[in-house]
């Protein structure tokens, strides 16, 4: 229920929603996309991801096996980079929107420069609204809270809606049933 | 009004790029919003807002000290003052210390009401606003004619225009590719800025956190990237809950641009780490620029539940027209007017407060609850007060206050106005009067006013008694419209009384900000109307009715005078208007419309003041279709006329391409009739329909109904 509300309010926003019982389909995902849409280890084409619960026990020297994926963040990497990976700990349902605590500068670099957002989400995060976000985190312990809805988007010339201005031109949520999140 | 200020208006209007653009957006704008908000209750929702915000006004220094307090402990520096010109000192002095040389703003009303950008310039800082519709403007030498999109009032080839300048390339007008121009032009300002300003949505006094939300994505990197933040907010954006959030994001996106929420939203709490380890030097400025001072205005306050959405804007008939810089330099539209009034100076407000017709249809919209075509009359009755009324205006007023001679010049004008005549209309006028007749025909004033006329007619002595209110239109311009009034009434057994002392309802002194004139019309008319014994004091002029139920306590209230108010109270509870009664009595079967009739295709008109301040809607309706009309709704069919009482002798240039909108939604339906229950749309939109020479039928629903009663009963 809450899924598929949240899939249809993501995607009316032009976002691209998938999910996967795994962790290891959710990376096969991952990888396979990433190749597809010219992954590779120059400055313009590498990809950046963030530290987060979803690579726990995962061999990283293993995965940076593909070339230009890297999990070292910096603004300089981040500002050229065409993939940044992140994991957001909530999805609202009724207005398609992802949160986290962005307060690491990394988390918010890989999702605001790169040209493809990719955001890990637990199944489990899903939650019904911002009401019920704001009771899961708090300013107490989180300086910055992030939430995004759907790519980077204006329509100030004109008024004819454009995607990808300052931050991404794509968001990829991939849900991942297996995780437990943090919530 | 000012030479230079109808220089502006018109130069707006006959820019075709402009209304386009602000036509097309206005139209798609209250489809979407709709949309946006359905299965939300608005209603409940803007009484939240309205309280929440309300309450922060009334507690500003409270809520100031804990927001400082809090936002301190978590790490961030706040300066708070009145003052805009230790604002711009702060902000260069923070500059100065860290040796700045660039910054990057996200986009800040509260930065464009200090006039920021120049001072920081002037003082050799280079200052780039990353916001696309900011950037534009700035790069085209202008200010925004929007709140919320500030380059609304620009074409994509003016924007192709400035940016192939920028890069040194000529390039077309492909949107998209001017937007991936802006990206990557814009993306290395973002890197090597060493401070970034912002605004914000909210302030939170309990938790110290200030709410940004952007579309572009650009306040992350703003706040992000450089190495200081420096927010300025203005403190009515303070509330006390950091739950109450949720409420202000609920209706803030939803009005602003129709969204459920913008792409980014970022609460920030204390500083964050830089790219370098280093921790961010957060700086928060709140600034009051007399919004206490406003808190403390018994009228003003509520201006402070305003949370910046624009919709106000959005929904103005007359904004659709000219846009925002004819509004000046900073905020624009209704709400717009009002803190121009109080950021700027009440002076300031001469002119642009001359732009509201007073259609409702910002209030119906706005979800902070504020009433604003009210607070625009308050400006206009504080204008008055301070300045007084103009010298022509006085005239006019001083012969409205005099009811002998007031009517005995109406009926010297019946005369008078021969020669311009031709049937029922005035066409043409002569010299500086031609323009009253540009596009619309006046009506021509009757041989024989309604008061005449109603001594002729025969009623049949009843127990029940009605008053009847004419109003000026009706009494000396539409008398048959009082004729069938009686009709019907008769009908249902009730008798009408005519006091012969009724007068001007005063709304055009009101209107104009001469609340005493108003006054004097209120006194005349409440000893007129109350001096005969009766259930029901009718009017057939939603206006009037308006003055009668509403407006003569109001003038009275905000005049202090009270030796007049159980009087006004006792009207105001008779006062009923025509369409409400007729639906009551047909309901209640005391008045019958024949029954089975065919007649044909019929629009309906709904009246700003019927609609918007008397929420009558659906009885006219109702009537119209129970006497056998087949309603075809018209597009935007409460969207104003643009009569609006005297507003379309003050200001015909806006008046007529309003009705011109009105009479080709009307054509579209392909209706024989429009209806409507106003004799002021009556004569703006039969003198329009004249000139333009469609054949249809302009009818006031008294005159529809009454040729359909049933007479058996």
């Amino acid at each position: 229920m809450g899924y598929e509300q949240f899939k249809t309010r993501a995607e009316g926003v032009s976002a691209e929603v998938y999910r996967f019982n795994t962790k290891d389909n959710a990376l096969g995902f991952i990888i396979d996309f990433l190749r597809k849409e010219g992954l590779a280890d120059t400055p313009n084409a590498c990809a950046l991801w963030a530290e987060c619960s979803f690579l726990d026990g995962m061999n990283l020297d293993e995965l940076q096996g593909n070339a230009g994926l890297k999990f070292e963040v910096t603004s300089e990497l981040a500002t050229h980079a065409k993939f940044g990976i992140s994991q957001m700990e909530w999805a609202l349902a009724d207005t398609g929107s992802l949160a986290q605590n962005s307060s690491a500068i990394e988390q918010r670099l890989v999702s605001s420069l790169s040209t493809i957002h990719i955001a890990l989400v637990p199944t489990s995060g899903i939650i019904p609204d911002m009401p019920t976000l704001l009771t899961k985190i708090h300013p107490e312990d989180c300086s910055y809270i992030a939430m995004i809805t759907g790519p980077s988007r204006t329509a100030d010339i004109e008024r004819v809606l454009t995607i990808g201005v300052h931050g991404p031109e794509r968001l990829i949520i991939v849900f991942v049933d297996e995780m437990g999140g943090n919530n | 009004m000012g030479n230079e200020f109808k220089e502006s208006i018109s130069k707006a209007i006959n820019n075709a790029n402009l209304t386009g653009a602000l036509g097309k957006f206005s139209e798609a704008y209250k489809v979407n919003r709709a949309k946006a908000y359905e299965g939300i209750d608005f209603e409940e929702l803007r009484g939240k807002i309205a309280e929440l915000k309300s309450y922060a006004a009334s507690h500003l220094d409270e809520l100031s000290a804990q927001f400082t307090q809090n936002a301190e402990a978590s790490g961030a520096t706040v300066f708070r003052t009145n003052d805009p010109a230790k604002v711009r000192e702060y902000i260069l002095k923070v500059a100065q210390d860290n040796n700045v040389k660039a910054v990057v703003k996200s986009k800040s009303m509260a930065t464009e009401e200090i006039h920021l950008n120049p001072y920081l310039e002037k003082a050799g800082i280079e200052v780039g606003e990353t916001d696309l519709g900011e950037w534009i403007i700035q790069l085209a030498g202008q200010t925004p004619s929007h709140m919320v999109m500030p380059a609304i009032h620009m074409t994509k080839e003016e924007v192709s225009d400035l940016f192939s300048k920028e890069v040194k390339e000529r390039l077309t007008s492909d949107i998209p590719r001017l937007v991936k121009v802006a990206r990557e032009k814009l993306r290395p300002s973002f890197l090597a800025a060493d401070m970034g300003i912002s605004g914000g949505n909210i302030a939170v006094a309990e938790t110290g956190s200030i709410v940004l939300m952007t579309n572009e994505g650009n306040a992350r990197l703003v706040t992000s990237l450089p190495r200081i933040h420096i927010a300025l907010i203005g403190i009515e954006k303070l509330i006390e809950k950091y739950s109450d959030i949720a409420t202000i994001l609920k209706a803030l996106p939803r009005s602003a641009t129709a969204q459920l929420l913008t792409s980014y939203v970022s609460i920030i709490t204390g500083p964050t780490p830089n790219t370098d380890g280093s921790m961010k030097d957060l700086h928060i400025i709140l600034m009051d620029n007399r919004r206490t001072e406003m808190a403390a205005d018994p009228k003003f306050k509520q201006a402070l539940q305003c949370i910046r959405c624009a919709s106000c804007l959005n929904v103005c008939p007359i904004f659709r027209l000219v846009g925002g810089h004819v509004f000046g330099k900073v905020y624009t539209g209704g709400i717009g007017t009002i803190l121009t009034a109080w950021f700027d100076e009440l002076k300031k407000t001469e002119d642009i407060q001359g732009l509201c017709i007073q259609c409702g249809a910002c209030k119906d919209v706005c979800p902070g609850k504020i009433d604003i075509p009210d607070l625009i009359m308050e400006i206009r009755r504080r204008l008055v007060q301070e300045q007084g009324v103009p010298l022509l205006q006085k005239t006019i007023y001083a012969v409205v206050n005099n009811r002998k001679l007031f009517h005995g010049m109406l009926r010297a004008a019946s005369i008078a106005g021969k020669p311009f005549t031709s049937g029922k209309f005035i066409r043409h006028l002569p010299l500086f009067l031609a323009d009253l007749t540009d596009g619309r025909s006046l009506p021509a004033i009757a041989a024989e006013p309604f008061r005449d006329r109603f001594k002729k007619i025969k009623q049949p002595i009843m127990k029940e008694k009605a008053v009847f209110y004419a109003g000026c239109l009706i009494d000396f311009a539409y008398p048959e419209m009082g004729e069938s009034l009686v009709k019907i009434l008769n009908n249902a057994g009730i008798e009408v009384l005519f006091p012969e002392d009724q007068t001007c309802c005063g709304a055009p002194a009101r209107y104009s900000g001469a609340y005493e004139v108003a006054e004097t019309n209120a006194i005349d008319n409440i000893k007129a109307l109350l001096s005969v014994d009766a259930t029901y004091v009718i009017s057939a002029c939603p206006t009037c009715t308006v003055a009668l139920a509403h407006e003569f306590i109001s003038t009275f209230e905000s005049l202090r005078q009270t030796e007049w108010m159980p009087k006004a109270k006792e009207l105001a509870d008779k006062t009923i208007d025509f369409s409400v009664l007729v639906k009551k009595l047909v309901d209640e079967g005391r008045l019958s419309l024949k029954e089975g009739q065919k007649l044909g295709k019929i629009t309906y008109h709904d009246s700003c003041h019927l609609k918007r301040t008397l929420k009558v809607s659906e009885q006219p309706r109702e009537l119209l279709q129970r006497a056998g009309y087949e309603l075809v709704e018209m597009f935007e069919c409460d969207t104003c006329c643009g009569m609006g009482g005297s507003y379309s002798m003050k200001l015909p240039e806006i008046s007529a391409p309003i009705l011109q909108r009105k009479l080709r939604n009307i054509k579209d339906t392909g209706a024989a009739i429009v209806a409507m229950d106003c004799p002021g749309c009556v004569m703006q939109i039969r003198g329009g329909l004249d000139q333009d020479g469609a054949n249809i039928k302009v009818r006031h629903s008294v005159e529809l109904l009454s040729d359909q009663l049933d007479l058996k009963c």
